[in-house]
């Protein structure tokens, strides 16, 4: 498959583009990665996400698919070569489509509000909120590794993807807020999760340096406060 | 497949509907459990202890939350009658129309249900666009979302609009009107005609009561 038969649009700072890459990594799939400038969307972006024109978008030939955890499960049956990123079992599979859905229902929510909270006390409570979320992704994490290192066992799958996308954000989060949310007392599984998954060749590439999210978050908070 | 399916669902929700439907079309047998949500059982708490709610399916004593995720699994454990296409472009389309289902859908009949006033109006104006975009880039020509037969993406959007319907009723304003979204009645009236689904609606007399008292109680307490 040649590289440009695979094409992901994506921004560096979102944590949902790096969900295909790591799944095309994780699959030794070669693409060709297009950066969007998103104050000015691309006429290919519109084209292919006419819906919700928004990224990631992996076009395969010709076809676009979008939302980042769809495109992640289209890889995997697409390229279904070992290694899986969905368990093998439908069990196993519901439980990881389960948490993967409170990661993006529950958890990054309560990581934005952290970021828009006014207010010692506003921010008090997001970060509890978060840090509660947190503490139930660790019995999670637990449960589904099963004394393995990550969430899929001996490798990365579905659900490290789903929650390890964030890991970026949440460490800014943790800088910003001089908050420690993920922590050897309260998440010891998922503080060792998270470095090993960083580390991971399939993620260390795509995932966004710290300095620079951090650099690009405060240019978002100027902005906001602009706006208002 | 012979270990114990159980749904405990509640009788006027839309997602205990999804579920009873996949599993009717497969004709899997199980045990309907009816909750009472205002005084959640026990055993409720325990399979859903994250979100608490309903439906939760049990198979062979472990549970399975989130209606959308219940029917993915049924899906695999019973591949027979299959509700998702096998082309894989094609399941991401449908997966995809599910998530906007549940995302967008499912977000503007809330606050058309739970809002008043101003709120309202505004919940409406966006269930006009939502239906804009589903019959624009959704169904394309095909009779059901599935093709010539009804699967995920039908159950999704069927359990969204059958309860917007009779919401219809109860505000006295009409959304899904042929000479609008032609594509997307005419599917809804096929969609209701197919067998599992005629046989497995709430009566909808009871669900105009439950959410006339609904929007009573929200217009009175918003006075």
């Amino acid at each position: 498959m040649a590289k440009s038969d695979v094409k992901v649009l994506g921004a560096w700072p979102s944590p949902f583009v790096m969900r295909p890459t790591i799944a095309l990594n994780i699959k030794s799939v070669e693409y060709e990665f297009l950066q969007e400038d998103l104050g000015s969307k691309s006429e290919l972006l519109l084209k292919s996400n006419p819906v919700h024109k928004k990224i990631p978008v992996l076009i395969h030939g010709d076809k676009p698919v979008c939302e980042s955890l769809i495109i992640v499960e289209y890889i995997d049956e697409t390229w279904s070569s070992a290694p899986s990123i969905l368990p093998s079992d439908p069990y196993d599979r519901a439980t990881a489509r389960f948490w993967a859905a409170y990661v993006d229902d529950k958890v990054f929510p309560s990581m934005k509000e952290i970021f828009i909270a006014e207010g010692v006390e506003a921010k008090k409570a997001a970060i509890q909120q978060l840090v509660d979320g947190l503490i139930l992704l660790e019995d999670a994490y637990v449960k589904c590794s099963k004394g393995k290192p990550f969430f899929g066992g001996n490798q990365i799958g579905y659900l490290d993807i789903a929650f390890g996308s964030y890991l970026g954000w949440l460490i800014v989060t943790e800088k910003f807020n001089e908050v420690k949310l993920l922590d050897e007392a309260k998440t010891p599984g998922l503080a060792k999760w998270a470095d090993i998954f960083c580390a991971d060749p399939a993620v260390k590439d795509v995932m966004p340096e710290t300095d620079k999210l951090a650099e690009y978050a405060k240019v978002l908070a100027k902005m906001r406060a602009a706006s208002k | 497949m012979s270990e114990e399916v159980k749904l405990h669902g509640v009788w006027a929700s839309p997602f205990s509907y999804r579920v009873i439907w996949a599993l009717k079309l497969k004709g899997i047998a199980y045990e309907y459990v009816e909750e009472d949500l205002s005084n959640k059982s026990a055993l409720l708490l325990h399979y859903n202890p994250v979100h608490k709610q309903i439906p939760v399916l049990v198979h062979a004593g472990k549970p399975i939350c989130e209606s959308m995720i219940i029917i993915e699994y049924i899906e695999e454990m019973w591949p027979d009658t299959p509700l998702l296409p096998t082309d894989h472009y094609k399941r991401a389309i449908a997966r995809f129309w599910i998530k906007f289902a549940d995302d967008k859908a499912l977000s503007v009949l809330r606050r058309t249900l739970y809002t008043t006033g101003e709120e309202l109006e505004k919940a409406i104006k966006e269930c006009l666009e939502i239906l804009e975009i589903v019959e624009e880039h959704g169904l394309e020509d095909k009779k059901y979302f599935n093709g010539e037969k009804i699967g995920m993406v039908d159950i999704a959007f069927g359990s969204i609009l059958y309860w917007l319907g009779v919401n219809e009723e109860v505000l006295g304003v009409k959304l899904l009107e042929p000479h609008k979204f032609p594509r997307l009645h005419k599917w809804f009236h096929s969609f209701q005609e197919v067998p599992v689904i005629k046989e497995n609606l709430p009566n909808r007399d009871n669900v105009i009561s439950f959410l006339k008292g609904r929007r009573e109680t929200l217009e009175a307490s918003s006075t």
